[in-house]
């Protein structure tokens, strides 16, 4: 049976290596030209517990997945169990044989390949992708290619076990192939790590955490091919910290969190914004209060990462949708930190962070480079806090000859001295706002609202993070305009009004129960009429949505 | 305010017989000394926290980071992760760096960054009006504790030998030429070095006579010793609490590869990141 969309789940133990699997199975429906979304779901352990990942591909751009899916690799009977109700109308069950008592399908004896192959416990995923392949129709030279990309060091035993489950199973689909040259499967953390480097990222700082714990391992390894320096400090207050002092001596630094590493943060958060050293700072949401579900998704600290830090500063919030926008933001968000020397937020979630889509994007995207170093206007000697129009001070950074560099978490003078004169207090909080209202500006020149959906809409659906993937595909069938703000904060009053106009109704969408950017529309004046909400960890589904959307829209 | 006036224009507002003039004073006489011999004015960083001894960041002529209270190492750290070449100085307070920044100075002596912490120990919360510290004596009366501080003092020379620190050393502000000593060896000293200076409060706890009468200097031929266990002797005659003779001087003095060199080690690649990326593309695809 020929299909244009095909989705598959593989769910095992916790330890089986269900990541990795679903890494190839990304590889191989890419390398047949098919764009992939991949959603892993697991719980927060390391061994035991049920893990599962889906991999949708189809022959146009998707960013989310489907409740239904048409291959169920079961490494257990758990699987099975969870998921099995899943199928679609043609689906099928493959399974290890060895494990799986109660099934329903192609049944794969593991063990005995394993043993007659002489082959380790860990090619037992091996087999099974095997057997999706001949299920899916996948050719075998695809297979080979695919195992040897990427597991190189131990491709033959691991070809070996799929060749075996190749023969043993039966073609049921054919997974259509695309002449598209492939593009490669990114996670999220992975295009945010590459956008920081691609906007000059020397430095990367922080403390492990769900789910941005993936940016650091992956920069730490990458740190050997791009001269970054990767550092895992005793705290997210030591992180920001460091950070804060890197940038004082002239790096381009970044951190990455999650909400509780970052409620430890605000307090530097805050110097950052006194002291007007720039910053940047991955924040993955994932569902609170406290600890909450460590390893699901949320979209709850909007609201929280505006108003973070105590006092009054301008900072930078964005929030991208998928891979292709997380690459082109964080590249923008440092190179905005660094203009306009202000702490600068990625608002990102488990979802985005987590999941793999096929990246569209050019590596050598122009990104705005900083301008070269302002010179000082005049003579006299050089002030770190110099009051200017736009509220922007020449930065310079330690070491610069010639200049002593002070900067101060107490309000302070254009020279960075600490002072509590009322009328100089008032001039640097307005030297700051200005700088705020300069960053606006700056803004003006990008694409801070995204806009889709047929022009004669009277209906919009408002979103934003990873959500406005499943909205976008959701709302694809009906006759409404999707609305999304990119950049939160500055929020994008002007742009967003624009993106609105001519709407009669207005459905909010977003994963929480407060109505986090339904506020934040509110406060600029525009309403919702309606809200679609989520907050049990788990992303919108494209099925999920199009019920839900049906009822309000 | 021009390079090369190692003191600001910035009134100050230490209370009269604030043993923090003596530190001032000592410190711009030896910065301006390393600026005499060579080093570059502009390559040396003082780091403060918030207290007293903060203000030192608005006082003394030299690049600073006036930070937030607790928190001047992991700053520090930062600019030497950024800069290795740097001096780095760290002025701290006892309550700023003793309590509420603890877990970074033993993070500092155990990576064994190449800073110099200088901590103004007055034993006592003066910006905040008297409260006990962790190196307050057992029933310190502070405005928090007006029936005496329930608490045993922390013993912060004890505490920096056991976690590594390299360079581990007491001294008192009205012993000054030995407290200067002191400074350009804990500046010199590669590594993290550690220096506390008692120093009294004029207003809040002013111990002028104890530590005049009990004080005792180090029999400079012993140490500093690199034998940890010598050096932890001498840390404990003192406890912070009981009356006894209280030892000043370098007690601890080792070598070791510094932080910033081992994270050297691990640098390499190219700084053109399109084509890091692009051949991350290839091999995805």
């Amino acid at each position: 049976m020929p299909v244009e969309e095909f989705s598959v789940l593989i769910g095992g133990r916790a330890g089986e290596g269900i990541n990795k699997a679903s890494a190839v199975l990304n590889h191989l429906m890419a390398k047949l030209g098919r764009y992939v979304y991949m959603y892993y779901d697991y719980p927060s352990l390391i061994r035991g517990g049920h893990n599962f990942a889906i991999v949708r591909s189809a022959d146009q751009p998707i960013r989310t997945h489907r409740d239904r899916v048409d291959v169920v690799l079961a490494l257990n009977q758990e699987t099975v169990r969870l998921h099995a109700g899943r199928l679609s109308a043609s689906g099928v069950v493959v399974y290890d044989s060895s494990s799986v008592k109660e099934a329903d399908g192609i049944a794969i004896p593991l063990d005995q390949i394993l043993k007659e192959e002489k082959a380790p416990a860990i090619t037992r995923n091996s087999g099974l992708i095997g057997a999706f392949c001949r299920v899916a129709g996948v050719p075998w030279a695809v297979v080979d290619e695919v195992f040897r990309e990427e597991i190189p060091a131990h491709a033959e035993v691991n070809l070996r076990v799929a060749r075996r489950a190749y023969d043993a199973a039966e073609e049921r689909f054919q997974v259509e192939a695309t002449d598209r040259p492939p593009l490669p499967v990114l996670t999220g953390n992975e295009a945010i790590a590459l956008g920081l480097v691609r906007g000059g990222l020397e430095t990367y700082i922080a403390y492990p955490m769900t789910p941005t714990s993936n940016v650091l391992h992956f920069l730490a390894e990458f740190a050997e091919r791009s001269a970054l320096t990767v550092v895992h400090p005793e705290s997210e207050i030591a992180v920001i910290l460091m950070a804060l002092g890197a940038a004082y001596a002239g790096k381009r630094t970044a951190v990455g969190t999650s909400g509780g590493g970052f409620c430890l943060m605000t307090e530097t958060l805050s110097l950052a914004g006194m002291a007007e050293l720039p910053a940047v700072i991955v924040l993955g949401q994932r569902p609170g209060p406290s600890t909450g579900l460590p390893t699901y998704s949320c979209q709850t600290e909007l609201l929280f990462a505006r108003h973070a830090g105590q006092g009054e500063f301008p900072r930078l919030i964005v929030a991208p949708a998928d891979v292709d926008e997380a690459y082109l933001w964080s590249a923008r968000a440092l190179d905005l930190a660094w203009r306009f020397q202000v702490p600068a937020i990625l608002l990102v979630d488990k979802t985005l962070c987590e999941g793999g889509y096929s990246a569209s994007f050019d590596p050598a995207v122009e990104v705005v480079e900083p301008p070269a170093p302002t010179e000082e206007p005049g003579e006299g000697p050089y002030l770190r806090y110099r009051l200017t129009p736009d509220g922007v001070s020449p930065m310079r950074t330690v070491p610069s000859p010639g200049a002593v560099i002070k900067v101060n978490s107490y309000e302070h003078d254009e020279a960075g001295i600490t002072i509590e004169d009322a009328a100089l207090s008032t001039a640097m909080q307005e030297k700051r706002r200005r700088k705020g209202e300069a960053l606006a500006r700056a803004l003006e020149e990008y694409a801070t609202v995204a806009v889709y959906g047929p022009p004669e809409a009277r209906v919009g659906v408002v979103s934003w993070g990873s959500t406005v993937g499943a909205v976008r595909e959701a709302a694809a069938g009906m006759p409404v305009r999707v609305v999304q703000p990119v950049v939160l904060e500055p929020f994008p009053a002007e742009a967003f009004r624009a993106a609105v106009a001519g709407l009669d109704r207005l459905v909010v969408v977003e994963q929480n129960w407060t109505g986090q950017l339904e506020q934040l529309m509110r406060l600029h004046g525009v309403g919702a009429d309606a809200r679609v909400q989520r907050y049990d960890g788990r992303p919108f589904t494209v099925d999920d949505l199009v019920a839900r959307l049906a009822e309000v829209v | 305010m021009a390079a090369g006036d190692l003191i600001t224009s910035a009134a100050n507002t230490w209370c009269p017989g604030c043993g923090n003039f003596a530190i001032e004073h000592a410190l711009k006489d030896i910065l301006g000394e390393m600026i005499a011999a060579g080093t570059p004015a502009e390559e040396i960083v003082l780091v403060t926290g918030i207290g007293c001894h903060g203000k030192m960041a608005d006082y003394l002529g030299v690049n600073s980071f006036y930070a937030i209270h607790g928190r001047t190492i992991p700053v520090a750290t930062g600019i030497k992760i950024a800069n290795p070449d740097l001096t780095v100085l760290c002025c701290a307070g006892d309550g700023d760096c003793y309590g509420e920044g603890l877990e970074h100075l033993l993070f500092a002596a155990k990576r064994n960054v190449d800073i110099t912490l200088l901590v103004h120990d007055n034993r006592v919360y003066g910006l905040t009006t008297g409260q006990y510290t962790p190196t307050s004596p057992l029933g310190f009366p502070g405005r928090s504790t007006p029936q005496g501080t329930p608490e045993y003092p922390l013993n912060p020379v004890e505490l920096m030998i056991a976690a590594g620190a390299t360079y581990v050393a007491r001294g008192y502000t009205r012993r000054l030429p030995q407290l200067r000593e002191l400074i350009r060896d804990a500046l010199r000293h590669r590594g993290f070095s550690f220096l506390e200076v008692f120093q009294i409060c004029a207003t809040f706890y002013n111990q002028t006579a104890y530590y005049d009468e009990h004080a005792c200097d180090l029999d400079p031929g012993e140490f500093p010793t690199a034998d940890a266990a010598r050096a932890l002797r001498v840390a404990r005659e003192w406890d912070y609490s009981r009356e006894s003779r209280i030892p000043l001087g370098a007690l601890y003095e080792t070598t070791y590869p510094t932080y910033e060199e081992r994270l050297a080690e691990h640098r390499a690649g190219t700084r053109d990141p399109v084509a890091v990326i692009q051949r991350l593309f290839a091999e995805r695809t």
